[in-house]
């Protein structure tokens, strides 16, 4: 075998920790002398805010202070701060607020049941205004202004174009065009957003929170708070989830350090299950309008979009998934022209942001239904379309992406044999495909970052051990294993030498952490550099005993430092770090390493490739969907950690089948009207199906060991995937997510009375 | 406030302590005891990360009050373990990878362990009824099937179940 600890079979090095109950969490932090905070929330969608009268509050035993707008520097933040006008919301408003549950104040005391008592005696007088909750009806002229001086409430646009789009119509043998419309969906994280922010007269701040990136919230709340950088210390060992939602700067992180601040006493928020979802952001709701071209052959030859995202009140990550969106539309295909434009519209509604996939599960699920809908009227095999559009190595999209591997054809080809295998079904059964593809983290430095996008530092102590710092994020996608595993591996030891370092901004390096599927590939090659480094100094003491010819023939591998043309002759790894150790004056072997990514085209260094299967069984009376099977073919280059790719896999399609056709965010005039896990429903146990993955091994010349994305793309299929399963089982096509029982009846009864007419 | 004497047992371990008898049972867990194994999600009984074992049934802990325990034996996350040696089914969620973020790991082990406890020989479709009322964001729930369905067929028998 090529590699001793990749792809092989390791525990998550953090399991033991997690499954005895010892891992703690920022829920599960207590500080001396802590008090407990409540954030006081607008009920109103669009309205100013004419006064705040704290008094009666305050006067309340056991309240220790009560912070408003008025009590912070009044700075609007945003995670895309290298632009100002992206940076849009003040967390606790002074002027105004946007959307139901938008925070206006915030309490500290002694208990949390004396600070939700003292929410109730602020007296907030507002003036509403009239608010609008559509993007179809806030871009149009005369509506509400949300934010000053925003024309038709237009926050962000963004174009795509290569080729001629319309000469390409003009060739084309069919043009469809149609309509679609994606829900949003909420994180819904198992730990709720909290964080215990610590303020100390010696003017630092140490904040315990649960985030995906803890450099970044450093970096923004020392924008927020007038504090030096280095002055803020962020920890974050345990993150209970993330997908997408927990990079940017909350509410619990602002309002719990200004209340330090203002006190020097520890102040803890936790959010509720309630405030969770209505006052978070979340995956964004998308207006679709595709128009496409094709040949007679099936020959991909124009495609011209128009989106229309429901931003919410502020812009968050929004920018980015209208980007990508828009991008991941087209993927993964060659399209002979392509043109997309999207409008980032301002709402009085929660605002939209990144979740798992980053706007490419919309972008797909539209693209891939139109697609089965192409091919039906073709009279074309839904494979054979796809083949003959796929990516394939080498490949590049005009002015946006340079692809090197890709496994998509294979992947094609191995579906294909598992639909074949299926046989014949019975009735009121289906099997839809979707493809996909995803980016193995983004290029893009909006954050405005000076540091390394990546950076890592390898430390071998004399009894062999090694520390490895990191400052990517574990939010419980295995990256802390992952990165054990890639310096193990280059380094010639074993996993249990490694102790790995991560979520906490005094002890790591900076990092851009966990989103857009970045760290495999960029915190791995940066691990791998570290070791690198650090073996490279190991072997020069090694050298001088085994003599080789250069420093570079010797390697080390499961501990044994040897010649590489003579690997029997060679040397115990201890006693090599012994003897450098003491040859270095007792100073321990370090290695360091970063990557950054450059020239690589507009999106990201490398990207994932798949084709996921699912089989589904359709109650004609009821329109009640049952998923069976589902089944992936994946391309994610070298796999690294295969536990956790498999977590990964079966945990994108629990999240991406819940989106497809149970989870949505229904709302009436603002007001979000299922708030709670009652009503909000994810997929149970009982609900999942079965599920299969075949792993089509890639090389990715820009990955650690070939490695690239394998987390975030998954999320991508399988909406799609589900929606042409029905069209496979019933003939119908629904066209707004998510499909719902009521949507399938509906399209049912639509298709019989069309058949009768 | 009025206070009540509660007495319980948790993790063999006797405790008597004076609550306000409007205390649920996970705020005396996590809040007097200390035992922060056990988590919260939600405030409905919706999402089981709070699920303990009150005389050997799986219970959500927010859904009692700590008064209806007592004199009760309750089991935690932090019980399952004795004397350092792990349980089987914390041994097959850790082969299995059957966690991701943890948050809902504690609860899962709980309602897993009630469940093989009482039902000798399940199907899968049992094994995923035993554990519908544990929800989980991030596995997708079928290597924590896989963790349940190994430990029932016997595969960490002989090291001591």
């Amino acid at each position: 075998m090529k590699y001793s600890v990749v792809n092989t079979h390791v525990h998550n090095i953090d399991g033991i920790a997690k499954v005895t109950g010892r891992a703690t969490y920022t829920f599960d932090v207590t500080l001396p002398g802590m008090l407990y905070g409540r954030i006081l929330r607008s009920p109103h969608a669009h309205a100013k805010i004419i006064n705040i009268d704290v008094s009666k509050a305050l006067e309340l035993r056991g309240v220790k202070a009560v912070v408003t707008g008025k009590d912070t520097l009044g700075i609007k933040q945003g995670i895309w701060r290298r632009y100002a006008e992206l940076c849009d919301e003040q967390i606790l408003p002074l002027e105004k607020v946007r959307y139901i549950g938008e925070p206006v104040a915030a309490v500290a005391a002694v208990t949390e049941e004396i600070a939700e008592m003292a929410l109730d005696l602020i007296e907030v007088e507002y003036e509403v205004l009239p608010g609008v909750f559509d993007p179809m009806e806030a871009i149009k002229k005369g509506a509400p202004e949300i934010h000053e001086g925003v024309e038709r409430n237009i926050n962000v646009t963004r174009h795509i174009e290569w080729g001629d789009v319309e000469e390409a119509f003009e060739q084309s043998d069919y043009i469809r065009e149609d309509w679609f419309k994606c829900s949003p969906q909420a994180h819904m994280c198992m730990e709720t957003r909290c964080a215990v922010s610590s303020y100390a007269p010696d003017g630092k701040l140490t904040v315990w929170t649960s985030t995906q990136a803890p450099y970044y919230i450093q970096g923004l709340l020392a924008g927020v708070l007038g504090l030096r950088e280095s002055d803020i210390r962020v920890i974050s060992h345990y993150t209970g989830g993330g997908f997408g939602g927990k990079f940017e700067l909350d509410a619990a992180q602002f309002c719990s350090s200004v209340l330090s601040m203002k006190l020097a006493k520890p102040v803890k928020i936790v959010f509720t299950r309630e405030e969770d979802f209505i006052a978070t952001k979340r995956r964004t709701p998308m207006y679709y309008y595709v128009r496409t071209g094709v040949k007679k052959d099936g020959t991909f030859m124009a495609r011209e979009t128009r989106v229309f995202t429901d931003g919410g009140a502020y812009t968050g990550m929004g920018a980015t998934a209208l980007y990508l969106t828009g991008f991941f539309h087209s993927f993964p295909y060659k399209w002979n022209s392509y043109r997309y434009d999207g409008f980032r519209v301002y709402t009085n509604t929660l605002p939209s942001t990144s979740m798992r996939g980053f706007g490419a599960p919309q972008g797909m699920f539209c693209s891939e239904t139109q697609i089965d809908l192409i091919a039906k009227e073709l009279g074309m095999d839904r494979i054979e379309i796809r083949r003959k559009n796929a990516h394939t190595p080498t490949y590049e999209d005009p002015g946006q992406a340079t692809i090197a591997s890709c496994g998509l054809s294979e992947c094609l080809d191995r579906i294909e044999e598992w639909i074949k295998a299926r046989g014949e079904l019975p009735a009121n059964r289906g099997i839809g495909i979707s493809s996909y593809g995803f980016m193995s983290g983004g290029i893009f430095n909006w954050f405005d970052t000076p540091y390394s996008f990546s950076s890592a530092v390898v430390t071998i102590n004399y009894d062999g051990k090694v520390d490895l710092h990191v400052g990517c994020q574990d939010i419980g996608q295995g990256s802390n294993t992952t990165m054990a595993i890639i310096c193990a591996e280059e380094l010639g030891v074993k996993i249990e030498d490694i102790r790995v370092h991560s979520g906490d901004t005094a002890e790591c390096p900076p990092d851009l952490g966990a989103w857009g599927s970045r760290q495999t590939l960029m915190a791995g090659n940066a691990v791998k550099m570290a070791a690198a480094e650090a073996k490279k100094q190991l072997l020069e003491f090694a050298a001088a005993k085994l003599k080789p010819n250069i420093v570079y023939d010797l390697d080390i591998k499961d501990r044994w430092v040897h010649l590489v043309a003579r690997p029997e002759r060679g040397l115990d790894y201890f006693e090599v770090v012994k003897d450098a150790l003491r040859g270095k004056a007792g100073q321990r072997i370090m290695g360091r390493g970063f990557y950054t990514p450059h020239r690589k085209g507009m999106i990201s260094p490398a990207y994932s490739y798949g084709v996921q299967a699912l089989e589904i069984e359709v109650d004609p009376d009821t329109g009640k969907i049952t998923l069976l099977n589902c089944v992936t073919a994946h391309d994610c280059g070298q796999p690294i950690n295969p536990i956790g790719l498999q977590g990964q896999l079966e945990g994108a399609i629990s999240m991406a089948a819940g989106y497809g056709f149970l989870e949505d965010m229904p709302m009436e005039d603002g007001k979000i009207m299922n708030p709670n896990l009652v009503d909000y429903k994810i997929i149970r146990a009982t609900e999942m199906p079965e599920t299969e993955v075949f792993e089509i091994e890639t090389f990715e010349p820009e990955g650690p060991f070939g490695a690239k994305e394998a987390g975030e793309g998954l999320t991508n299929p399988t909406a799609a995937a589900l929606g042409n399963a029905l069209f496979d089982a019933c003939g119908i096509s629904v066209n707004q997510l998510p499909i719902t029982p009521e949507k399938v009846v509906n399209a049912l009864r639509e298709k019989r009375s069309a058949q009768n007419a | 406030m009025e206070q009540h004497l509660l007495r319980l047992t948790v993790n063999d371990q006797d405790y008597e302590l004076y609550i306000n008898p409007k205390a649920l049972l996970v705020e005396v867990i996590r809040d007097h005891l200390g035992l922060t194994g056990t988590k919260r999600g939600c405030e409905s009984v919706s999402c089981g990360a709070c699920t303990v074992m009150i005389e050997g049934m799986a219970v959500k802990s927010c859904s009692v009050l700590a008064m209806q325990a007592d004199g009760m034996r309750v089991t935690t996350v932090e019980g399952l373990e004795k004397d350092g040696r792990l349980d089987p089914i914390q041994k097959a969620f850790l082969d299995q990878g059957a966690y991701q973020c943890g948050f809902c790991t504690s609860g899962m082990l709980m309602s897993s362990r009630a469940f093989l406890d009482e039902t000798s020989n399940p199907t899968m479709h049992e094994i995923r009824e035993g554990i519908e009322g544990n929800l989980c964001r991030c596995t997708g729930y079928n290597s924590i099937v896989r963790a349940l369905d190994s430990v029932a067929k016997g595969k960490y028998r002989e090291e001591g179940q």
